[in-house]
């Protein structure tokens, strides 16, 4: 019996997980600029292999009887690197200076880095 | 807290000397009978008592994975609506946690919360700048998850 819920639990989780995905390729091919692009591979994508993970865990564990902490390690780094992973991306390309899609409302950033890009030019013309 | 943990610890093989019985039942009542004992001198630590703490990061985590799965949802319907009508953009968070791996733990949450993402940590840590995917409808809601998240990360590190 709970062999059976596993077994719909593991394809659920491996169906959701594909069309995470898939939805999170879509979106970095149909999002207009870097910063969105990198919401949807940042976010879907990390559930989406997540869940895959899971369910690979699950499979394993009723049908084989195989406890493989692997899997569970392998999700908590996800967990613990794709965000520190999508932040760096996103703070290079501000750096370097990619603009934002051009329907964005609103920019508190870039008077920050006038502020402090001037007095950086001060001392260096000193 | 570690300091209660290893105290705990400490009891947990004493039983097991005083039992003289090696196995992790035993084990398991030491542990249960020290956490008593801290719990009843819990007046003499400077810390809490640790079990607060570790219930805050249970809820922490619990608030955490339902975070995610929301965002899921928040992405998969602006990548599928045929029309683009969000307006992106970056505002200014001021944040109240101070050491650092608390800043680090609330910008990954908010980078896997819905809608936002961190872009830069001010350089004296007070302010984080964050892009949200739908400024006008998200900001105020988005506070409050911050705020919450805020307070959860507070609540581990009292």
């Amino acid at each position: 019996m709970i062999e059976e819920i596993v077994r719909v639990v593991v394809v659920i989780l491996i169906i959701v997980g594909a069309f995470l995905n898939l939805v999170s390729a879509v979106g970095v091919l149909r999002l207009p600029d870097v910063y969105t692009r990198n919401h949807a591979a940042s976010k879907a994508a990390t559930l989406g292999i997540v869940s895959i993970l899971l369910a690979t865990f699950l499979y394993y564990y009723v049908e084989v009887g195989h406890f493989n902490a692997r899997l569970i390690l392998a999700m908590v780094f996800l967990f613990i690197t794709s965000p520190v992973a999508g932040h760096l991306i996103n703070r290079a390309a501000y750096n370097s200076g990619v603009k934002l899609w051009d329907k964005s409302v609103q920019d508190d950033l870039k008077k920050e880095m006038q502020q402090n890009s001037k007095p950086k030019r001060m001392k260096l013309s000193k | 807290m570690a300091f209660q943990i290893s105290l705990n610890f400490f009891l947990a093989f004493t039983w097991m000397f005083l039992k003289n019985s090696y196995d992790p039942i035993t084990f398991f009542y030491g542990f249960l009978t020290g956490l008593i004992i801290i719990f009843v001198f819990r007046r003499f630590f400077s810390a809490r008592f640790y079990l607060k703490p570790v219930f805050a990061i249970i809820h922490l985590l619990l608030v955490f994975i339902k975070e995610v799965i929301l965002s899921n949802v928040a992405i998969l319907k602006i990548v599928l609506k045929p029309k683009f009508d969000m307006k992106p953009g970056i505002f200014a968070l001021p944040i109240e946690v101070t050491k650092e791996w608390e800043i680090l733990v609330l910008s990954s949450m908010i980078t896997l919360t819905p809608g936002t993402l961190v872009i830069k940590v001010s350089d004296d840590n007070k302010i984080l700048y964050i892009h949200a995917m739908d400024i006008p409808d998200v900001e105020e809601s988005i506070n409050d998850i911050k705020n919450s998240f805020e307070r959860l990360i507070k609540e581990v590190s009292r």
